[in-house]
């Protein structure tokens, strides 16, 4: 073994520590009491976004970071997810949020059929593949026209609440939900075995781990989680279409920037990634004149990010810090 | 068959290798790249983006063919290509990190990058060129007075496609004859023994992503006057390349030459048998047929040596 590898072998061993559930509560617990303190409609927006992409990049760690399989088409799981929401209401007339509770079920299918084709490619081929399935749901959205409205999208016209601070306690109950699951899962046997297929697939086969299986499995869970994440966005946004819920470069794309920003296969990445992009977006688009700059910047962004801090702002903090000074380059 | 189906088949049949043949063009780019330096350029489409604006400001303001911009377009890309193998990739490649898709996940920031900025300057309007033998065609009882079925063979279409196989020729040529060409395959086929014989690997892989990069450059210059161009077109011919590179098998040459022609075809009988909006799901359905029934594609088929692997 190379001194480089090794020390990607350490630097992989560290982010494997049990997280202390602590600080996991005692955000949830300042978020909880957040609205509380008046809030504005605007800020409220912004909160419900970091949640809902926080969520999101969760899911996507789950996949990509612990497990090594990196996704390019968490689109077509997000985008399930709403239309699951958008068809019940559109075709049905019931509430979209039974979107959510029936999402699990409708992604958890989806997801395990997709996995069954796409998940035998490796590596960038893997990434590829989902990456185009991403792009053939939205196409199919779109042709759809019946059943999913076509490109005119679905309007959800009976907004349940006009408040945000309710939306806000969902997506944050999906968020607390979806932390202790990952928390759980990533302390748990499956956790271990995930990592395993990560670093060495053939390996992890050869020591009786069934890959197939646990890779499926990882796939619907992260799935899952990103379609309630859809479903929860169809009913706060109220309007969804195949080049909303399905977008490459404003989901699938977006995710993948979150966890690389905040750190992959760290257990906070996920959070700081989705605080640093919303806010970044938002800001960004609140100077006038700079429409398609923003993507623009992301991708600079994105560039500098894994060139400079390839474990992201969480896994390189130690980096990070002696980048910029806050500690002697010896430690 | 009725002679009007048999006329409306082959017409699709036409009209689909002529679009294989770019097709091609495309994912041999990409499945050079793909064969020596093992990664997936994902901002493939948006070189091709790139070459098409540069070809279009050549038409628009000097008045020069986008025919004859593929002779400047492709050396233009070249030097692109090169500058973001040398100065973005290979830097990369010393970077340690959790995931080996990091390389992917960097083109696809480059690819965001070059697409926003041509945003940014070109607005999205969609844009084509006004060629004036757009729409002239060739039609089959021009030649046969007494033809029973009546075909037609569209001018800037059937240029494309002989600038295409032209352009595979010669690149069949400079990798089968030249130095150049030789190091590139040796680095392709085994890295380490290529460096031990002394090629400049790392000099081949900014080579190599410099003549993928004109690759596409020259097939978007093919494909200006045949399609519109918009900034964000880059994404669906990225994908494009991709399965064709996986209809070839990775890394075969030959392969993705089929491969092209597989899909232009596949897809042109989609959009004539189906409806024009399902052509992306054929795709689709291609890329997992072929992943089923065929991982190795087509080059597994040829029994050929592989480029690469």
């Amino acid at each position: 073994m190379t001194q480089e590898s090794a020390k990607v072998q350490k630097s992989k061993v560290k982010s494997q520590k049990s997280i202390p559930p602590y600080p996991t509560l005692i955000i949830l617990a300042i978020l909880a009491v957040l609205p509380l303190t008046g809030l504005s409609s605007y800020m409220m927006h912004i909160f419900i976004l970091v949640i809902m992409w926080a969520v999101i990049g969760m899911a996507w760690n789950l996949l990509g970071g612990y497990c090594g399989q990196v996704s390019f088409g968490h689109a077509a799981y997000f985008g399930v997810g709403a239309y699951t929401a958008g068809i019940l209401y559109s075709k049905l007339g019931l509430s979209p949020w039974w979107g959510i509770p029936l999402s699990i079920i409708v992604v958890a299918l989806f997801s395990f059929v997709l996995g069954f084709i796409v998940l035998r490619l490796r590596g960038p081929f893997f990434a590829l593949a989902t990456l185009a399935s991403g792009e053939v749901m939205r196409v199919t959205a779109e042709n759809l026209q019946p059943l999913t409205g076509g490109t005119l999208g679905i309007l959800v016209q009976e907004r349940t609440w006009i408040v945000k601070t309710w939306y806000y306690y969902v997506i944050l109950a999906i968020a607390a939900g979806t932390f202790f699951l990952v928390k759980k899962l990533i302390e748990s046997k499956l956790g271990y075995y995930f990592v395993a297929i990560r670093e060495d697939q053939d390996a992890a086969e050869s020591l009786g781990i069934n890959t197939t299986l646990y890779k499926t499995l990882a796939l619907c869970i992260s799935g899952v989680l990103t379609g309630i994440a859809g479903a929860f966005y169809t009913n706060y946004m109220g309007y969804i279409d195949p080049h909303v819920a399905f977008a490459l470069h404003d989901i699938s794309i977006i995710t993948i920037m979150i966890v690389m920003v905040g750190g992959v296969a760290t257990f906070w990445g996920p959070f700081a990634g989705a605080v640093i992009m919303v806010l970044l977006a938002e800001y960004i688009r609140s100077m006038p004149g700079l429409g398609a700059a923003h993507q623009t910047l992301f991708g600079i962004l994105l560039i500098v990010i894994i060139i400079f801090l390839p474990n992201g702002i969480v896994g390189d903090f130690p980096k990070l810090k002696r980048l910029l000074g806050l500690r002697s380059a010896s430690q | 068959m009725t002679p009007v189906q048999l006329e409306v088949f082959l017409q699709t049949l036409i009209a689909g290798l002529l679009l294989g043949g770019l097709y091609a063009l495309i994912g041999l780019g990409m499945t050079l790249i793909m064969g020596v330096m093992k990664i997936i350029n994902l901002a493939h489409g948006e070189l091709m983006m790139v070459a098409m604006y540069i070809a279009y400001w050549m038409f628009v303001l000097f008045h020069i063919d986008p025919y004859l911009s593929v002779f400047i377009a492709t050396p233009v890309l070249f030097l692109l290509g090169a500058a973001i193998q040398k100065f973005l990739i290979n830097p990369m490649l010393k970077v340690e990190s959790i995931l080996p898709e990091n390389q992917v996940i960097l083109t696809v920031g480059i690819g965001m990058v070059l697409a926003n900025l041509a945003t940014l300057f070109f607005k999205s309007d969609y844009r084509s060129t006004p060629v004036d033998y757009a729409t002239s065609a060739f039609y089959l009882s021009d030649f046969w007075k007494a033809s029973p079925i009546e075909l037609s063979l569209s001018l800037p279409w059937a240029v494309s496609f002989i600038f295409a196989v032209g352009i595979t020729i010669a690149l069949w040529f400079f990798l089968a004859r030249t130095d150049t060409g030789k190091s590139i395959r040796a680095t392709a086929q085994d890295t380490d023994a290529a460096l031990l014989m002394g090629v400049n690997v790392k000099m081949m892989r900014v080579v190599t992503f410099g003549i993928g990069s004109g690759l596409v450059g020259a097939a978007g210059c093919l494909f200006l006057p045949i399609y519109y161009l918009f900034p964000s077109l880059g994404g669906q011919f990225t994908l494009i390349a991709f399965v064709i590179t996986i209809l070839g098998g990775l890394g075969s040459t030959v392969g993705a030459i089929i491969g092209g022609l597989i899909l232009g075809v596949f897809e042109s009988m989609t959009a004539t048998y189906i409806g024009m909006g399902w052509a992306p799901v054929g795709r689709f359905v291609v890329f997992v047929a072929c992943l089923i029934f065929l991982p190795g594609g087509v080059a597994s088929l040829l029994k050929k040596k592989r480029f690469g692997k």
